[in-house]
């Protein structure tokens, strides 16, 4: 598994994303958003979080259209993996890697603090070492996490299976944390092939006991095998 | 030539900024303010004279990064 991490001005989660799949045994190499090729041979193009161009106009709106961005879309076009966490999830939205938009917090605060998801299926290259249904906790960190589409998109969402992750309660229970108001308590979405994911949450963050847990592990491990 | 781009949401899509900011000036006491949905304004000069080509540019423009039009509209007027 050979992953581009690429990094915008403003990226600030590239160095803990890349070290997270070294730790899982992909191979790393960072990519930079003014280029114009990903690197020979990328499996995996990763967008991470961060504050790309400063949010300016609406998240990730100005780095969907960064040089580097045509060829993810290539790369997404002929069935490569992306993985796009928090900014990158907003990111792959504005780019039309996925479908829908992720707008300001119901709460209109930035909420950063430990939270429960249900993993959806287990089936993709990303959630082969999870469990159908099993509740993960993991950190949020954003201001503008809750994600809208119209009908059509929701209910296509749905009936295809394609949300990845929901926020839950320890129990798994969907209906009683939504940290901002997103629609279905929706955490991650993946594309219609299953191959690009987006999530707003960090896994990142929990892959070492020592900060908080290793519940992220499970996804990088996934990917790292499915090389 | 300069135009004025209002780029504002959908009905239908929930605006918590717009909400707050009603919030306030209805904390303030100010009588008959209903409800306030917010957006943005970008002035832009833009070099053609040619009133058609100035819109045709200005809606690329919008399309293609101003807007997201899943959630949101925008109006071009041409101010002078």
């Amino acid at each position: 598994m050979r992953a581009a991490v690429i990094t915008f001005p403003g990226t600030n989660r590239d160095g803990d994303i890349a070290r997270a799949l070294r730790m899982a045994g992909a191979e790393v190499i960072h990519s930079w958003h003014a280029d114009h090729d990903l690197p020979a041979g990328t499996d995996l193009v990763v967008l991470p979080g961060g504050f790309a161009y400063g949010d300016y106009m609406r998240t990730g709106a100005i780095a969907a259209r960064a040089n580097i961005m045509d060829a993810v879309r290539a790369h997404a076009a002929r069935g490569g993996y992306v993985l796009g966490v928090c900014n990158g999830f907003q990111i792959a939205c504005e780019a039309g890697l996925l479908p829908g938009v992720l707008m300001r917090n119901a709460g209109l605060k930035f909420v950063c603090r430990m939270q429960h998801l249900r993993v959806g299926r287990v089936d993709t290259a990303f959630t082969r070492h999870y469990t159908a249904g099993q509740v993960i906790k993991v950190c949020i960190a954003h201001g503008e996490g809750n994600y809208v589409c119209d009908d059509e998109t929701a209910m296509r969402l749905e009936a295809e299976n394609r949300i990845a992750f929901r926020y839950c309660d320890a129990s798994g229970d969907i209906s009683r944390e939504n940290p901002n108001g997103s629609r279905h308590a929706i955490a991650g979405i993946y594309s219609e092939n299953l191959r690009v994911l987006g999530m707003m949450p960090h896994p990142e963050n929990l892959v070492e006991s020592l900060v908080g847990g290793t519940d992220g592990q499970g996804l990088f491990a996934s990917l790292a095998a499915a090389g | 030539m300069k135009a004025r781009v209002t780029v504002t949401l959908k009905n239908g899509v929930l605006d918590p900024q717009g909400k707050a900011i009603e919030g306030a000036l209805k904390s303030f006491g100010l009588e008959g303010i209903d409800s306030v949905r917010q957006g943005k304004v970008f002035d832009i000069e833009i070099a053609t004279q040619d009133k058609s080509r100035a819109e045709a540019l200005l809606k690329q423009a919008c399309e293609k990064l101003l807007a997201n039009m899943v959630v949101e509209n925008y109006r071009v007027e041409i101010i002078g």
